[in-house]
């Protein structure tokens, strides 16, 4: 399952500029209308974080490709495609939830409606909605040497 | 991908009913009649507050209600599909009051799977609402009585988790002042008609609302494709940027250049001092970062800091462009700082910033002329652009300590206490403070505000390019606009959006009402919505003629200043209105509604817009309007597109 990475390949995740963010959540309902059919924000695969009153900033939290989850995943449900998103086999997965506490950015999610875990499938719809610039395609090409 | 299998298109599908006395709570399926026919938010609490509450009852005893309502569009992934509506027999004006916020409130209700949470009675002890899902409880709010409104949201957040929604009441909510507000997401606030003095009344110091339901629409797929069409077209909109930049602040040099921002309690209106207070130095000089409600674009929030010497720093969102204007050159504030700092400080403690930039404005006058001394204001002054003065004054009105108790009923009260000529320049209509615009050379504008459904405002109706476009000297052709934008511009606080985004992006009411097609899965028009819309008002105004018992006229006249003294410095010198050229408005006004010249609705036209109840009803009181010599006009209004800015 898992891809072979070789030169030319391009590998694409979000970038995010934290004090470009006003916090308004298109991202989030894009997410989860997107991937579950609902306008539902507790169903996307990003999340922001409000950090008021003070310092007053929002600070979106997204995957950064980092691949613990899939490492710690008992089930082997999560492999990453060749786009650089780690995805979850819905088959697969089990929901046990064990790769949820070694994700840094906290973006894994379960919700009661599901039984597996939320992870961003990089399928960049919050990026095109988003106008503030907070949240934008980020690309890398793969250098076979890494 | 759609799910149109539901029956609750747009809805969440379930209203809660609470008995504060009892702690009773109750659980049915929303009303959907009621929200077809009233279009939710604003239109089903004006029906509910008609059909419910006693004519007699106090505005803060038991048998008011308070409701919120998060309307058929507020989370539906339309933009700025934001708000919440309140609403309750308004302890300011007698009458119908509702007032809206923005932020996560609304929408995070109905993620929780409730449309609308209907109130009554007096809660023995301190307590707020706790909405966990299904989980909903009266929980003991001992703890955060007392607190500052900007302080018990990070504290009930605190004790709660982040991804609560909270939305408070200060101080001033707890001490029944009548133009107290209600405040969420650390600055957005329910500001008019005193709902937060209502939720103090009932000893209800906040509402929590976590939500993890989605909601369905009719058409998930249209909707998605059309939203997605519209922030795309607008994001070019050359009113975007500045929008994004300054939000509302914008407005605040134009205003002036323009001559109609209060200045000195609307003594006049041009303030020298504008580059200190304007859009900015707001951004220069306050701004941390840009704010959006729910789902919008446009992020017109402006979250900031306010440094003061001897002050200690203090974060807030604002001021934006009523505050701007009513806590800052209308109290004679010179730097941006100054208006900040106040905003934070009304906030707190909970008061409306119009409202309260207005009692302090018009106590300010006061002061002036030598009506209230500093024995008044224990050893204090009251003078023009001082924050020491202001807050000083602020606190005995919150804490209604010695002559703060005539101010906490607002400006007309304390007009009629303080007396010898004080009614003159108290800048109200219906017992609430005019919104940061002088009518004196805006004819149209001083229309809106005597004839809004909830005593002065500008979020009825707007006319400032109006009157620029059709002549500031002119009244006559005034009304059919005001009707018209009475109509358009209520309809956004019933469904539960923004409404900025129709004025400041050119999105045509067909495209939203197109929108609110595919939410709902009903099928109307825009001529549909204008004529809902005319229902509420009408409705809203027997209403307030069935509690107030008197003709309709009698309670539409603004303060004398605004024909008695012409407006005496800058663009505008000399300028102003004559009392015959407001009754001329007035005359024009009633014919263009289908009411009779003393103002009260007629027969006719209660009866075409279905509401022969209401007829009946004001009919026994001897206030239904007569029979029009001429008829109703078919269509009440004259559709108009006033321009941006
Ligand atoms: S979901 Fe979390 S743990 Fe998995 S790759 Fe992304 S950041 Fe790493
Ligand atoms: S769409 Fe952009 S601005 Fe809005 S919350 Fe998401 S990242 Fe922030």
């Amino acid at each position: 399952m898992q891809q072979v990475f070789k030169d030319g390949m391009e590998i694409k995740r979000i970038k995010v500029i934290s004090g470009k963010c006003s916090g308004c959540r298109l991202c989030m309902q894009i997410c989860a209308i997107c991937h579950y059919g609902e306008i539902n924000p507790k169903k996307a695969s990003l999340r922001i974080e409000a950090h008021f009153p003070q310092p007053g900033v929002y600070k979106p939290r997204v995957c950064t490709q980092c691949g613990k989850c899939m490492e710690v995943c008992p089930e082997g449900a999560i492999y990453r495609r060749d786009d650089g998103a780690y995805i979850v086999l819905v088959e697969k997965c089990t929901n046990c939830g064990v790769c949820i506490p070694v994700c840094k950015p906290g973006v894994i999610f379960q919700h009661r409606d599901l039984d597996h875990v939320i992870i961003c499938d990089n399928c960049f719809k919050c990026t095109k909605l988003c106008n503030t610039g907070a949240i934008t395609i980020h690309t890398r090409p793969v250098k076979e040497s890494k | 991908m759609a799910n149109s299998s539901t029956s609750s298109r747009g809805l969440a599908g379930t209203t809660l009913r609470i008995n504060l006395s009892t702690g009773e709570i109750k659980r049915y399926p929303t009303d959907e009649k009621l929200m077809r026919e009233w279009f939710g938010g604003r239109g089903a609490i004006a029906k509910i507050l008609y059909d419910e509450v006693p004519r007699d009852a106090d505005p803060l005893g038991p048998e008011n209600l308070f409701i919120m309502s998060a309307g058929v569009m507020s989370g539906c992934f339309i933009p700025a599909g934001a708000k919440i509506g309140f609403g309750s027999i308004s302890p300011l004006t007698n009458g119908h009051g509702d007032s809206n916020m923005g932020g996560h409130l609304g929408p995070t209700l109905k993620f929780a799977g409730y449309d609308m949470v209907i109130m009554s009675g007096i809660s023995p002890k301190p307590v707020y609402l706790f909405i966990d899902d299904d989980t909903v409880e009266l929980r003991d709010a001992s703890q955060y009585w007392g607190m500052g409104s900007l302080a018990c949201e990070p504290a009930m957040k605190k004790d709660l988790g982040e991804d609560f929604e909270i939305a408070t009441i200060g101080p001033a909510g707890e001490n029944g002042i009548r133009f107290s507000c209600i405040t969420h997401d650390f600055g957005r606030q329910a500001g008019r008609t005193g709902q937060g003095a209502v939720m103090g009344s009932k000893k209800l110091k906040a509402i929590a609302i976590r939500g993890t339901c989605g909601i369905n629409v009719h058409n998930l797929d249209k909707l998605t494709e059309q939203v997605t069409a519209i922030i795309k077209r607008t994001q070019t909109h050359p009113n975007m940027a500045p929008w994004q930049k300054y939000g509302t602040a914008f407005f605040i040099e134009w205003s002036n250049d323009n001559a109609v921002i209060p200045t000195r309690n609307f003594q006049t209106t041009y303030f020298e001092d504008i580059k200190g207070i304007s859009g900015d130095a707001l951004v220069e000089r306050c701004l941390i970062t840009h704010k959006a409600c729910f789902g919008c674009w446009m992020n017109c929030g402006k979250y900031t800091k306010a440094v003061l010497p001897g002050k200690e720093t203090v974060y807030l969102e604002g001021p934006e462009y009523e505050t701007g204007a009513l806590c800052g050159s209308n109290l004679g504030m010179t730097d941006i700082n100054q208006v900040a700092y106040l905003n934070w400080l009304m906030d707190n403690v909970g008061m409306d910033t119009m409202s309260g930039g207005g009692v302090v404005a018009f106590a300010m006058e006061c002061f002036q002329r030598g009506l209230i001394t500093t024995d008044d204001l224990e050893g204090h002054t009251l003078n023009w652009g001082s924050v020491e003065d202001t807050e000083h004054f602020v606190d005995m009105v919150v804490h209604r300590r010695g002559i703060g108790e005539y101010f906490a009923g607002g400006t007309k009260r304390a007009a009629e206490k303080i007396g010898r000529g004080s009614e003159k320049f108290a800048m109200q209509v219906k017992g609430q403070e005019m919104s940061g615009y002088d009518g004196r050379y805006a004819p149209g504008m001083l229309l809106s505000y005597m004839t809004c459904d909830i005593g002065a405002h500008h979020n009825r109706s707007w006319t400032i390019t109006v009157d620029m476009a059709e002549g500031r000297d002119k009244v006559e052709g005034r009304a059919k606009v005001v009707v018209y934008l009475q109509h358009i511009r209520p309809l956004f606080d019933c469904w539960c959006i923004c409404r900025l985004f129709w004025g400041e992006l050119d999105i045509e009411p067909e495209e939203i009402v197109e929108s609110l097609n595919l939410i709902t899965g009903w099928n109307i028009d825009a001529a549909e919505a204008f004529k809902t819309s005319e229902k509420i008002w009408n409705l809203v105004r027997c209403h307030y003629l069935e509690r107030n018992k008197a003709n309709g006229r009698t309670f539409d006249y603004p303060p004398a200043r605004s024909w008695e003294d012409k407006i005496p410095t800058g663009p505008s010198a000399g300028k102003g209105l004559t009392k015959e050229q407001i009754e001329t408005m007035l005359d024009e006004y009633y014919a263009c509604r289908g009411w009779d010249n003393d103002g009260n609705p007629s027969r006719e036209v209660l009866h075409d817009l279905k509401l022969d109840f209401a007829a009946d009803n004001i009919e026994k009181i001897g206030l239904l309007g007569k029979p029009l010599p001429n008829g109703i006009p078919a269509v009440r209004g004259e559709r108009y597109k006033p321009k941006a800015f």
